[in-house]
């Protein structure tokens, strides 16, 4: 059974059969309405809306090609944003909209300390402390 | 010997957890949850050891039928099924409040869960069967079987779309990030590569010894 489940897997992904995420341009090409997809793709910059009264989240989800419009209620992971990595699950509308259920952040592999930009941080803080003028 | 292994462990344990606190900034990105890598990784990475070790004394089994590799093969597992299900809780606990999910089933997360429950297997099987030297040979076989497995879960992110990011650290390049991330980074890998030695050491002895009066 093990080895079983283990040459599915290897079998599924050689044949693209078994895919983690759709991008928006395999999406764009053949959407099924009401069919449940995972959605993966960059945050488009200048495409979020986030409405903190209604809790409705808009943004558009690229890969370069094509781009998928996206709508969310509720509130988006800490490391949700522009330019960013996001996976989105949820289904595609008649009305031409993704709309999703659930949204997960994609974390790239870089781990930085923060240097130069915790020191500016700290200049721009002593500056607007001191009463500086701009 | 072992015990000076011992001492050496826990210090490296010891400076593992300064770095990881005190030494470690605050990531820019993730902030401190990010701080759950210095234990996420060692015990991953750790546990590939202790699974490779596993295969390595399973085959010596095979060819020269010495209790003692048996013995080293069943430590190792035990140890190893402790790594990487701790290793996926702590994973699971960052990727909450990172991805927005305690558990998702893209490739990597899939491939780790196989990992675990085929060696949590190994240790059933072992349990099952009342003949230690039939007992032992039908693990040796599984423990070389099952650590086909390591090489997908380290590659699944190549090879399949995942939220699971790339590795960080065992790549041809080197490390993606601060050296001051880096270094508490490898502190700990090794604190944790010695403490599975350490946990083998102690265990295969005991094991032995549970051998010997049996017999």
């Amino acid at each position: 059974m093990i080895a079983a489940a283990l040459v599915y897997m290897i079998y599924a992904g050689v044949t693209q059969s078994a895919v983690y995420f759709v991008t928006p341009s395999e999406l764009g090409s053949a959407p099924v309405a009401g069919k449940a997809y995972r959605l993966g793709g960059m945050v488009e910059r200048g495409s979020l809306r986030w409405e903190p009264s209604t809790l409705s989240l808009t943004f558009a989800l690229s890969d370069g090609k094509a781009s998928v419009a996206v709508r969310h209620k509720g509130a988006p992971p800490d490391l949700f944003g522009e330019g960013r990595g996001a996976v989105v699950e949820g289904s595609w509308t008649p009305e031409g909209y993704f709309r999703a259920t659930h949204i997960m952040a994609k974390h790239s592999e870089e781990y930085k300390a923060p240097h130069d930009t915790n020191q500016a941080s700290i200049k721009e803080l002593m500056r607007t402390l001191s009463g500086g003028s701009r | 010997m072992v015990k000076t292994l011992g001492w050496l462990t826990a210090a490296a344990l010891a400076a593992g957890l300064v770095m990881a606190f005190g030494v470690a900034p605050r990531e820019v990105t993730q902030g401190n949850v990010q701080r759950i890598m210095y234990v996420h990784v060692p015990l991953i990475l750790a546990s590939y050891v202790a699974f490779v070790v596993l295969a390595v004394a399973s085959l010596v089994y095979l060819v020269r039928r010495d209790p003692a590799a048996d013995g080293v093969a069943h430590a190792s597992g035990e140890v190893g099924v402790m790594f990487v299900g701790l290793g996926i809780a702590t994973g699971s606990i960052w990727g909450k409040p990172t991805w927005g999910t305690w558990w998702t089933w893209d490739a990597r997360l899939t491939s780790v869960a196989i990992l675990f429950v085929m060696y949590l297997g190994y240790l059933l099987l072992r349990g099952t069967i009342d003949d230690p030297e039939r007992a032992a040979r039908y693990c040796a076989v599984l423990g070389i079987v099952a650590a086909l497995d390591i090489p997908l879960v380290h590659f699944s992110v190549y090879w399949w779309r995942t939220l699971h990011q790339p590795p960080s650290l065992m790549k041809p390049g080197g490390f993606t990030g601060s050296s001051s991330i880096l270094w508490p980074l490898l502190v700990n890998l090794l604190a944790f590569i010695l403490l599975y030695v350490y946990f083998v050491a102690r265990r295969a002895r005991l094991l032995r010894a549970q051998a010997e009066a049996i017999a």
